[in-house]
């Protein structure tokens, strides 16, 4: 049974309950340095069908330990991110497992064409794509900010896109995009990365939102950090009174539409939050799927709105726009109360 | 091993089923399909080898996808495709697609958005290293796709790797969609582009079956120089009504026009 077809079975509220039943243990204060350059070797060791690529940037996408234990299996092709993706694709069409890699960016926007035909097209396994630099965790502005790449990735037929919350997320996520029928656009967190969920027992699945806090006085939808963000947001919620659920949505495509309306439907407003812009993203998905079914709730869209984020460190970009814990909570109090 | 007879035969009957293809509609690809027969003929019925099963052991990427029509009217001769399902070309509700998606068989990559068939040939060539296979790539584009930047990152990999299983086809029909590309966009001196990226580099009138099949039989062996054979062909070759035909990169024509073309085949 699918993911889609178990949920059918439930009402919204016994949908609620399932998600209440589910929610993953969560870790205070914990991360761990270079989780992907783990994973990869992990998963390098498990499959000898394994090909990572790179476009110039292992050093920068923590490939370097994947590269010493496998140099047979990795392929690098300069600063050529367009005949990498090709080459992915003849890799994924001869039946081996490529995973490219390189920033969201240039995986996306460069390429854009490059994975929608070679990779979405006649791939019948697996094949991923990892994107590094999310939405605005680098300095550098419009040329290394990924804030659009979801929306472009969610716009090719087939494509299942991922944007993992932390470590054990991203190492679940690995996985589970390694064992799928189909291309996977992947977003990756390098170096020091946050560890939010307890690895032990974790449960992940493609296409599956997670309740990862529960409250009945409101409701955040969030993705990737957003889902760090807004859990340190409900924290400053929670000290005025105020009691939220945080819905986790790691994956965007496909949507998971009936955890998204088993929240919705107990609240007036709804408010997303992704590193990413609100246009394309989650607010969209999440918008798509509350107007498809009729459902008469506000959604209030918080990340980087129409236009080319700040340079700077996170700390001064979420500040610029108004994405860190204070700001979000304090945005979400007044749209509350508007509401 | 075939005569130059026997190919030459054989890539009439390709010819006869392109324009037997366009012939429902009334329009197609007939002048690439046409200029491609020779090259066809020689490929899918020698140079490429078969395994035991009869499957192909080597392969053909077929970069331009507008010249699938090519690849069909082969693939109709190895009985692949039905003759009645190949002239339902282009029509509504036939797979037999005038640029078709990957999925079907004969077309293991998704051309037409040209530009990018190399890098997929050369992901193919790699998987094969891997394997210590020792099939052999073919990889056809058109002149015009050169300008296309995606196809010098791939030369210029193919050539870093030391791909020698690859061979690297460019259909030099001088014929783009806004006309010549010495004047659209000069891809010329194409020869020693090739060399100068580290291709091992042939050129050969495409059209000339014992010439083109002695320049292909020079890129088997073991090497570690990708090849490339810049292959002059004449659009609509051997109908010599299609060969004047003013829009030759894609006829719209009466049944009278592919009734005569077909008698023009000897």
């Amino acid at each position: 049974m699918t993911v889609r077809e178990a949920n059918a079975t439930l009402t919204r509220e016994g949908h609620f309950e399932l998600l209440r039943s589910r929610m993953p243990m969560m870790v205070s204060g914990a991360s761990r340095q270079a989780p992907f350059a783990d994973a990869l070797v992990a998963l390098g060791r498990s499959r000898e069908d394994v090909v990572v690529l790179s476009a110039d940037l292992s050093k920068y996408t923590d490939l370097v330990p994947f590269r010493k234990a496998f140099p047979d299996r990795f392929i690098q092709v300069g600063m050529a991110e367009q005949n990498m993706i090709g080459i992915a694709g003849g890799l994924a069409k001869s039946g081996l497992l490529p995973i490219a890699v390189t920033y969201g960016v240039f995986a996306t926007r460069r390429a854009f064409d490059q994975v929608s035909m070679a990779l979405a097209t006649g791939v019948t396994g697996p094949a991923i794509v990892v994107a590094f630099l999310p939405g605005i965790t680098t300095p550098f502005r419009a040329t290394h900010q990924a804030t659009d790449d979801l929306a472009l990735m969610r716009e090719i037929p087939g494509m299942t896109v991922v944007d993992p919350c932390d470590a054990t997320e991203q190492d679940a996520a690995l996985i589970a995009a390694a064992a799928h029928d189909g291309p996977v656009y992947l977003r990756g967190l390098r170096g020091l990365v946050e560890q939010r969920f307890a690895p032990e027992g974790f449960d992940f699945l493609l296409g599956r939102a997670s309740l990862v806090a529960a409250g009945d006085d409101g409701a955040i939808l969030a993705t990737g950090l957003g889902t760090s963000w807004a859990l340190d947001a409900r924290e400053v919620l929670q000290r005025s009174g105020q009691s939220f659920s945080v819905l986790n949505v790691p994956t965007l495509k496909p949507i998971d539409s009936e955890s998204i309306l088993a929240v919705a439907e107990r609240h007036r407003t709804i408010f997303t939050i992704e590193n990413h812009s609100t246009i394309g993203g989650l607010a969209s998905a999440v918008s798509e799927v509350v107007a498809a079914e009729g459902l008469g709730v506000r959604v209030v869209a918080l990340g980087v709105p129409d236009v080319w984020a700040p340079a700077g460190s996170l700390d001064h970009i979420r500040a610029d726009l108004g994405l860190t814990a204070d700001a979000i909570a304090a945005r979400i109090y007044v749209e509350g109360h508007a509401s | 091993m075939k005569t130059d007879a026997e190919v030459s035969q054989i890539a009439r009957s390709l010819r006869r089923r392109c324009i037997a293809m366009c012939r429902g509609r009334g329009q197609g690809y007939v002048g690439q399909g046409l200029a491609l027969s020779d090259l066809m003929a020689s490929l899918y019925f020698d140079e490429m080898r078969r395994n035991p099963d009869g499957s192909l052991h080597d392969r053909l990427i077929l970069s331009t996808g507008h010249s699938a029509i090519a690849v069909f009217s082969a693939l109709g001769e190895l009985g692949e495709y039905e003759d009645d399902e190949l002239e339902t070309y282009g029509m509504d509700g036939s797979r037999i697609e005038e640029s078709p998606l990957a999925g079907i068989p004969g077309f293991p990559i998704t051309g037409g958005s040209l530009g990018q068939g190399l890098s997929q040939a050369i992901g193919f060539a790699l998987a094969d290293r891997l394997r210590s296979s020792d099939a052999r790539t073919f990889c056809l584009v058109s002149d015009g796709e050169l300008q296309e930047g995606q196809v010098w990152e791939a030369i210029m990999s193919a050539a870093h790797f030391r791909i020698g299983s690859l061979v690297l086809l460019i259909d030099n029909n001088q014929m783009q969609a806004d006309g010549d590309p010495a004047e659209v966009m000069g891809i010329e001196p194409l020869e020693d582009k090739l060399v100068a990226f580290g291709f091992a580099t042939q050129r050969v009138d495409a059209n000339d079956v014992p010439a083109l099949r002695a320049v292909l039989a020079e890129t088997r062996g073991s090497s570690n120089r990708p090849h490339a054979i810049v292959c002059d062909t004449l659009p609509g070759k051997g109908a010599p009504s299609i060969e004047a035909y003013e829009k030759v990169h894609y006829v719209r024509a009466g049944d009278e026009v592919w009734a005569r073309a077909l008698s023009e085949i000897q």
